[in-house]
């Protein structure tokens, strides 16, 4: 089974960035097919636990399994309104803590709402260049919606084609740079020796 | 197995009066905490070293000499010593020194320290933190086990004919922890030289506790020092404890609230469940430190902070009386089903002894 996450960084309820997460991820079970599955997140309910996390420096129980979610995942759609004119804070705090490494090689599709498309760039000046600091592969295509776009075909078309290319990853062997795991293979100590003489 | 207490040496304001203690009140303080720790009948009293504000804590091995020069029994450690940005070579004439002055009462704990602008005040770099801690032993080892040392490594000016002054006490080394949070090549290294692992135990879920110490154990028996259940374990804890649990608690929480590291976070309740922090009653105390073995298996010492997030001398010296009371309890708890070949925590006159 592939497994896709779609996080929404929503606020409101009922949110506009939940709706078009929604719109994506329907997207997504559609093009990618039945063994796919596609589960949706809000980041909401985990505003306290992240900035508990800002503070102590580990997660608790269920952000920390939200981490894991996001580690096993095969690909994940990403999700933010625009607050003044990037990313929300808590779309940002949410991919702070993920550890280094965590998302490398891993395909993410962005998107993002915001109430003017005077915004629309934000994928491209604010998004891109996190995931791609972060070395995970960004698909072609952004979704951006402001909320006239809520009522224009385009913005359909616009969630199918990134959807499909979402998809068109997910089965592909990732190009993962593979960094030892020093508790299961701890590098020999003579190894680390050798500079020294 | 020893039990005792390990503090950072912070300057914190009391958040219930405002009141923040002077640099010479809280030097002061280390010192009756620590008496007071031998008269309760604890093992170990470790300082810690810091060169930052707010601590006091730049010169260990000061206040260890003062500490030692006024008891008699108790045995001086820290928590931590800095491998990274102290000289291997003043480390071993100035901890090669107290081990004569306190007839072997000593050992030490190595770490790396976090604060990165306190590396290049000391002309290193924090990114090179493993690496130095890796070179600065290696020298440290050898300065303390041969008395003619040539050398030559990435960070510190070569050595040639080199003898590190005074030679160790009867000839056996002070004893060294490695002390990590999360560092695998640091549970590596003390388990490559057969010294012992500390995991500091507070702050942070039990899990990191049980991945490091499983490692260790592991990679003890890998090189070739015993089997895995005899390798020296330290663990660090952190409690508050009142005859009853709902004082405890009522007391502690504004010092949790605005403590140091983790105040104005998860509330005190999140944080006990989720850390090894035990705010209540001295049963509830005893009940979970007894717990510590189910994760880590059977280990040599445990060492509780108890003076920190600015609680006043008097409730520390209190916290003291009520852990000497426990004390019994915890030494029976933790003897019951410990297998003859698990080893004491390791000390000097064993050491000859042996």
């Amino acid at each position: 089974m592939t497994r896709v996450l779609a996080i929404s960084a929503g606020l409101s309820v009922p949110s506009s960035t939940r709706l078009l997460t929604d719109r994506i991820a329907e997207s997504v079970r559609r093009v990618a097919g039945p063994g796919t599955e596609v589960e949706v997140v809000d980041l909401r309910p985990f505003a306290h636990a992240l900035a508990d996390h800002l503070l102590t420096g580990f997660a608790s129980g269920e952000l920390s399994e939200l981490i894991e979610r996001v580690r096993h995942a095969d690909g994940l759609v990403m999700v933010t309104p625009v607050f003044s004119a990037s990313y929300s804070g808590l779309f940002k705090t949410f991919v702070d803590v993920l550890e280094p490494g965590l998302l490398e090689g891993k395909p993410v599709l962005v998107a993002a709402t915001a109430g003017t498309a005077r915004h629309s760039l934000v994928l491209d000046h604010a998004l891109r260049p996190l995931f791609s600091y972060l070395r995970a592969v960004v698909v072609p295509t952004g979704v951006f919606a402001a909320t006239d776009d809520f009522a224009d075909a385009g913005l359909s078309q616009r969630v199918d084609q990134a959807a499909g290319e979402l998809a068109g990853l997910l089965g592909g062997r990732r190009a993962l740079h593979v960094v030892r795991d020093e508790f299961e293979d701890p590098t020999p100590f003579e190894e680390r020796l050798r500079p020294v003489r | 197995m020893q039990f005792g207490i390990f503090t950072v040496g912070d300057v914190t304001t009391d958040p219930t009066t405002g009141r923040t203690p002077s640099e010479h009140e809280r030097i002061k303080a280390q010192v009756e905490i620590a008496k007071k720790a031998e008269e309760v009948g604890l093992d170990v009293v470790a300082v810690g070293q810091h060169h930052n504000p707010p601590f006091v804590a730049s010169s260990p091995t000061t206040t260890m000499a003062y500490i030692a020069a006024q008891t008699e029994r108790i045995v001086l450690s820290t928590s931590t010593t800095l491998i990274t940005t102290t000289d291997p070579v003043r480390i071993a004439e100035d901890y090669g020194t107290l081990q004569h002055l306190t007839d072997g009462r000593m050992d030490l704990m190595l770490g790396r320290g976090n604060t990165g602008p306190v590396y290049p005040w000391f002309g290193k770099d924090i990114r090179e933190g493993i690496n130095l801690a890796i070179e600065n032993y290696a020298l440290l080892h050898r300065l303390w086990r041969e008395d003619v040392v040539d050398w030559e490594g990435r960070f510190r000016t070569p050595l040639q004919g080199f003898t590190a002054t005074p030679r160790p006490l009867d000839g056996v080394p002070p004893f060294v922890w490695h002390g990590s949070i999360r560092s695998p090549e640091i549970a590596e290294q003390a388990a490559y030289y057969g010294d012992g692992f500390f995991h500091n135990h507070i702050f942070w879920p039990a899990s990191h506790t049980q991945q490091m110490v499983a490692l260790y154990r592991r990679r003890f028996e890998h090189y070739g020092h015993g089997t895995a259940d005899q390798a020296i374990v330290g663990l660090g804890g952190q409690f508050f404890m009142r005859r009853n649990s709902q004082d405890a608690v009522r007391e502690f929480r504004p010092y949790f609230d605005n403590a140091p590291v983790y105040g104005h976070g998860p509330s005190l309740e999140d944080f006990t469940a989720q850390t090894p922090l035990t705010v209540g009653s001295p049963q509830e105390v005893v009940e979970r430190t007894l717990g510590f073995r189910d994760y880590v298996g059977d280990y040599q010492r445990q060492l509780f902070l108890l003076d920190h997030a600015g609680l006043p001398l008097k409730t520390v010296l209190e916290q003291l009386d009520l852990l000497g009371e426990i004390l019994p309890d915890l030494r029976a708890g933790f003897a019951e089903g410990r297998p003859a070949h698990v080893p004491d925590a390791p000390t000097h006159i064993a050491a000859v002894a042996a």
